[in-house]
Parts: C-alpha cells; structure tokens; sequence
C-alpha cells in the first residue's frame, strides 16, 4: 500500500537545541552559559582594574582630552591642518590617511593581483614564469622588510629636488616624494562633472534597458554606441561649450624645492607600494586558484550549447570563479587594510601613528585611545566586508538570466 | 533510411603531439539514424564524438553538419555547435543556476528567445525527461540520473539537429542507468539522430541502426546491431563482445 505524503513534524525544539547546543544537546547549553559567565567577569575584572590603576596613577579617563591642542605637526594631511588644531582634528586627519593609503592600495592591488594571477595561467611559458616568480619572491618576504626596502633602498636613492627625474615636465622623481602637476578646477567643472554623471546614469539605463530587450522581446539591442556617447560624448560638449573644465598647473622648481604642483610625500609612495605589491601576491593565488576551481567541463558545456568564448566566460566560468574568489579576496583587503598600521616603521602619518602613537604618549589616554583606534578598524573591516557582501550577492543575483 | 545525410565525416585524422589518435574515419550519418559507438577504453570514442561539435581540433579530414562544414581550422564553430546537442559523461550542469535557468541559458543568449518563451520551452522539455517538478531546484539537488535527464533537456531546448552522447551512463548507479537509457530510447523514436557512445549493449541491440566499433583509433567495423551481435566480423570485435557480454 503506497504511503501518502505528509507535513514533517513540529522541529522547533530539535532545531533551538542544534542552534544553542550544537551536536552536544542540553549539556552543550549549559557549557555555553557557562562560558559567557566566565567571559563578562573577565571584561569586569580587567576594567575595574584598568579603572584602578588610571585612579592611582591621576591620569582623566575620560574623552575630555579630544578637544585639547594637539601641538605637533602632521606630514600629510588631506583636510586643512595646524599644530593648535585639537587632538580630534588629529584623529580625522590619521583616518583620512589610513582611507586614502588602504584605498589606494587595495585598487592596485586587485589590478596587479589579477593580472599575475591571469598571467600564471597563461600557455605563455616565459608570462607564467615571471608571475610564478613574481608570486614567490614576494609572498616569502616579510612585508616589514619589504616597505624599509621601498622607503630606503629604492626611494632614499633617487635624487635630490634640483636633479629629479622628470616626466614631460609634469611629474618629478626626488628623494623628497613625486611632485606632480597639480589639476585645477575651473567654472566649467561642476556642469561638466554632472554631465559625467547623468552619462554614467544613461549608461547604466542603457545596460538594464538592453536586458530588458532581450528577455522580453529577444531582441539584441546595440548599446555601444549610447554608451560611448554619453560617457564621453555628454561630458565633451559640455566642456566645449563652456570651456575646459580642469587645467594642469605644472610644478616649478624654485630655489631647493618645487612650488605649486601636488607633492606625494615618499613615505605614502613607499607604503602604498609595499602593501599592493605584497597584498597582490595573495590575491594573485586566491584568482588562480578560482579560475582552476571551475571544472573546464563548464566551459565545454557552455561551448556546446554554442555560447561563444566571452558568453561563457561572463555567464559561466566568472560566477563560479568569483563564487571561490570573493571571501578569500576580502580577507586579504581587510589585511591590506590593517597592515597600513605598519606606516608608523616609515613615519606616514596613517592613524595608528599619530593617534596610536603620538597623541597616546601625549596624553597617555591608552584605554580611550585604543578603544577608539580598535572601533575604527573594526568598522572600516565591517564595512569593507559588507561591501563584498553585497556584491557577492549582486554578482549571485545577476547569474545567467536573472 | 534516407540517404540525406547530417553528420558527414571524411579521412578524419588527429594527433594530440605526436600520437596518432584518430585515423582516417570516414562516417556518414543519415537523418534519424542513430550510432552506437564502442570499443576499448582508450581507443578514441570521446575524442571522435568531441571533434564533431568541435571540442578537439583535429589535423586532417573533413566534418560536416547539416551542409555546415568544419574544416581543419575550425571556422564556423558556433555555427555547427549550435545545431549538435551534446550530453557529457559527467552532466556538466551549471551549479550556480536553476534547473529552469540551465535550460533557458542558451535559448536566451544564443537564439534570442525572449524569456517567458524560453521558460516554457524548457518546461516542455523538463516534461519530457519527466522531471518538471524539479525546475527551481539547483543541480546539486539533484539525484545523477535526474542530472543527467536535466542535461538531455538542456541541449533539447536548442532544438539540435544531431545529439551526441559521451557515455551518458557510466557515472550512474545501476537502477539511475534504466531512467536514462528510458528517455534517449523516447528521443529516438522521436527521430533525434543520435551518436551514442556507450557500453550498453542492450540499448544498442535495441535502439541502434549502426554498431560502430573503434579500436586504436580506427573503426574496425560498422554493422547494424543484429549482424554486429551475431556475426562480427573481426577478432579484435569477438573479442571485445565477449568481454563486455560476460560482464
Ligand atoms: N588532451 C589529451 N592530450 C593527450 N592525449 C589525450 C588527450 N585526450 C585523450 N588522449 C589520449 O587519446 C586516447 C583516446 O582518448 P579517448 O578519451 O578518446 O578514449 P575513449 O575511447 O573515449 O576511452 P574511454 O572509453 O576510456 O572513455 C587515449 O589514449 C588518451 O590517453
Ligand atoms: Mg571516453
């Protein structure tokens, strides 16, 4: 007699039981309270203590020291700074730093990542090589030693401001960082940034509309040229009907330094170098190893089905590749990231320099200080992380037809 | 049979470096004929089944599909692979996508069917391998013979003119081999041409027009089944057949 199909029975407390207690059952729930309990003791012990020691040795706790004059200099700051600023302009300006450095190098990391990555798979026997090589000469040395080398064996040797290696005038090599061509805005530039962006806006119209098209109507929509006309053409006409909407101030080399022009100081040219360079080695192998984790059978079935080799590749190999790629990629940018602590070796005044470093041992506000400075970099991790997330999902919602 | 021939193979001969793997192959397959391939392992089936929708390139000879040819350079590949469906041993299915997205991949990309038509195209096609209930699932879902059923629908959805068949079977388990073989016996009598390389010998006794049988690169004899059973005609053949049969 053939045996109908039914609901399952109720598993809430089945499932209560697996989430709280793992595979160990009610005994697991009780290890689990006490350890929590064993856990906040801890955290009381250790600030009741902190709190102790801080009362016996006078010093404020407190963030009443945030608005005190910081008193001491900063070598690069991207927002107006001066000594009587106050330790909280310090702060912003350590994190406006570690911002540009981690972003900086997290997008040049990700280029030369996958291009050695890609380059190590190439049938070219002497490209493969050199990534190959590339790879393991980097991954194996300390990324310590490898800024130092940056920093003093490569950029200290360049030559002074008076005989700086020149670019076509533009940019100058010294061993006092690069001094480039400083942009500058002109009225024309804030309508010919709009037009930029309304382009980008028909741009993406365009993809979705050309999607769109093709599900509904099958019908293959040429959008290039909409494309090209409104990411380049848009913003063109408007710039020569108002005129051009940035000029290059070249820098000029006056007395024993160069005025005007936009300096990079050696120290962020050297971290920013040494972190992608070094970052790039792993990604290059997180790529590699993606790309090989899709079984080449996907590519002949996509091949059979008569998709050509970029169809294939778009809406077959790069899914499941990224699929591979993306959590292990976010781990190295959340590296990157963290790693860009190491500018105080170079003297780059990234966060934990100057607020870490100097303004701690101004002011002696460690647990403050350190809690501000861990909160931060948890943030900035949660929200990269967030960031690849969400396009981990997108790139997963965008799969073949969808 | 009518004598309008698909699938037009001549002098086809292929190295991989300097071994000799196909040599000079000359078949010709009429409209809703259906070959059985077999032979030793090692003798060359995948290999000569993969150059016909031009997944190996191959050095001498001539290919043609449905008046397209396929010359040794391999110009016209989409063209050809668009009109031969190709079943894997190993289902190959797209992990990331739906069962339903599986099968309206193609239709969409390559033939511009507008979605809502390729949906119901594949579902008719679900149908047919008897699995439509499975639709939204994902591959890895699925039991191997049901994989492989979604396979066979997935290339129907391109409504090929020839159907090839890697050892459709040879990664299943005895009672998800029946269910398989049950629905490429459908198609055939549908009138699919079909090339099957397989070990079933059964299948071939009972759906095959021509036994082919390969050996070391070259097809040694090509029977229909009843005379290839009953009379081989070479040693290398008896031999064979009573390996497999004794199995
Ligand atoms: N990419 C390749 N490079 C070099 N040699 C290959 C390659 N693919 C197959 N061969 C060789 O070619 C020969 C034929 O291989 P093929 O896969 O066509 O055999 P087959 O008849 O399908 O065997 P089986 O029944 O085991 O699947 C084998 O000797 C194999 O080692
Ligand atoms: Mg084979």
């Amino acid at each position: 007699m053939a045996i109908g199909s039914r609901p399952p029975p109720p598993q809430f407390w089945p499932k209560l039981r697996r989430v709280l207690g793992g595979q160990t059952g009610w005994g697991g729930v009780l290890g689990q309270l006490v350890l929590v309990a064993f856990v906040v003791w801890l955290g009381y012990e250790i600030v009741a203590n902190a709190r102790a020691n801080m009362q016996a040795q006078r010093i404020a706790s407190g963030f009443g020291f945030l608005s005190q004059t910081a008193g001491f200099g900063v070598s690069q700051a991207l927002i107006p700074y001066s000594e009587s600023d106050s330790y909280t302009r310090v702060f912003v300006v350590g994190l406006l730093n570690t911002l540009l450095v981690s972003a900086i190098g997290v997008a040049l990391a990700t280029v030369i990542g996958f291009a050695i990555g890609l380059g190590r798979l190439s049938p070219n026997w002497l490209l493969a090589r050199l990534a190959g090589a590339y790879v393991e000469i980097v991954r194996n040395l300390p990324l310590l030693f490898q800024l130092l080398f940056w920093y003093l064996a490569v950029l200290a040797t360049l030559p002074n401001p008076r005989q700086s290696i020149t670019l076509l005038g533009w940019v100058f090599l010294n061993n006092r960082g690069f001094v480039v061509a400083e942009p500058v805005a002109h009225a024309s530039f804030w309508p010919v940034a709009l037009a930029l962006g309304i382009g980008v806006g028909i741009a993406f119209a365009a993809h979705a509309l050309a999607r769109k098209a093709l599900f509904d109507n099958g019908r293959v929509l040429r959008i290039w040229p909409v494309v090209l006309g409104s990411l380049v053409g848009l913003p063109l006409v408007v710039a020569l009907a108002l005129g051009a909407p940035l000029s290059f101030e070249a820098p000029v080399l006056k007395g024993f330094n160069f005025v005007g022009g936009l300096r990079i100081i050696p120290e962020f040219v050297a971290l920013t170098l040494a972190l992608s360079i070094y970052t790039a080695a792993f990604i290059a192998e997180i790529v590699r190893a993606g790309i090989l984790a899709v079984n080449r059978g996907q590519m002949e079935a996509g091949s059979s089905l008569g998709l050509s080799c970029g169809a294939t590749l778009r809406l077959i190999v790069v899914p499941q590749a990224l699929r591979v790629i993306l959590p292990p990629l976010t781990n190295q940018y959340l590296n990157l990231t963290k790693n860009s602590s190491l500018a105080v070796a170079v003297g780059y005044p990234d966060l934990f320099s100057v607020f870490a470093g100097t303004t701690l041992s101004q002011t002696g506000q460690a647990v403050e200080i350190i809690v501000i400075t861990m909160g931060v970099y948890l943030l900035i991790s949660l929200i990269t992380s967030a960031a690849m997330s969400f396009y981990g999902w997108r790139v997963g919602m965008g799969l073949g037809a969808t | 049979m009518t004598t309008e021939a698909v699938v037009t193979v001549a002098g086809l001969n292929k190295w991989f470096g300097e071994f000799h793997v196909l040599r000079d192959i000359n078949l010709e397959v009429g409209r809703g004929e259906r070959i059985v391939i077999c032979g030793p392992s090692g003798s060359g089936k995948s290999t000569f089944i993969r150059c016909i929708n031009a997944l190996e390139e191959f050095q001498e000879g001539r290919i043609s599909v449905d008046n397209i040819e396929l010359g040794p350079n391999l110009r016209r590949v989409d063209e050809v692979r668009r009109e031969v469906g190709m079943v894997f041993q190993n289902f190959n299915l797209f992990p990331h996508l739906s069962v339903l997205d599986n099968c309206t991949l193609a239709p969409i990309w390559v033939r511009n069917i507008p979605r809502k038509a390729a949906e119901a195209a594949a579902m008719k096609y679900l149908e047919r391998v008897r699995i439509p209930d499975q639709a939204d699932k994902f591959p890895g879902q699925l039991s191997g013979g049901q994989q492989q059923r979604v396979a066979i629908a997935r290339a129907l959805t391109m409504n090929p003119k020839v159907m090839l068949f890697d050892e459709p079977t040879s990664a299943l388990d005895p009672e998800m081999v029946k269910e398989v073989l049950d629905t490429m016996v459908d198609l055939a009598k549908e009138g699919m041409t079909m090339l099957v390389v397989t070990h079933e010998m059964g299948f071939a006794r009972e759906i095959a027009s021509r036994v082919v049988f390969m050996d070391a690169g070259q097809i040694i004899e090509a029977n229909t089944p009843r005379e290839f059973f009953a009379n081989p005609q070479h040693a290398r053949t008896r031999l064979f057949l009573s390996q497999i049969l004794r199995s």
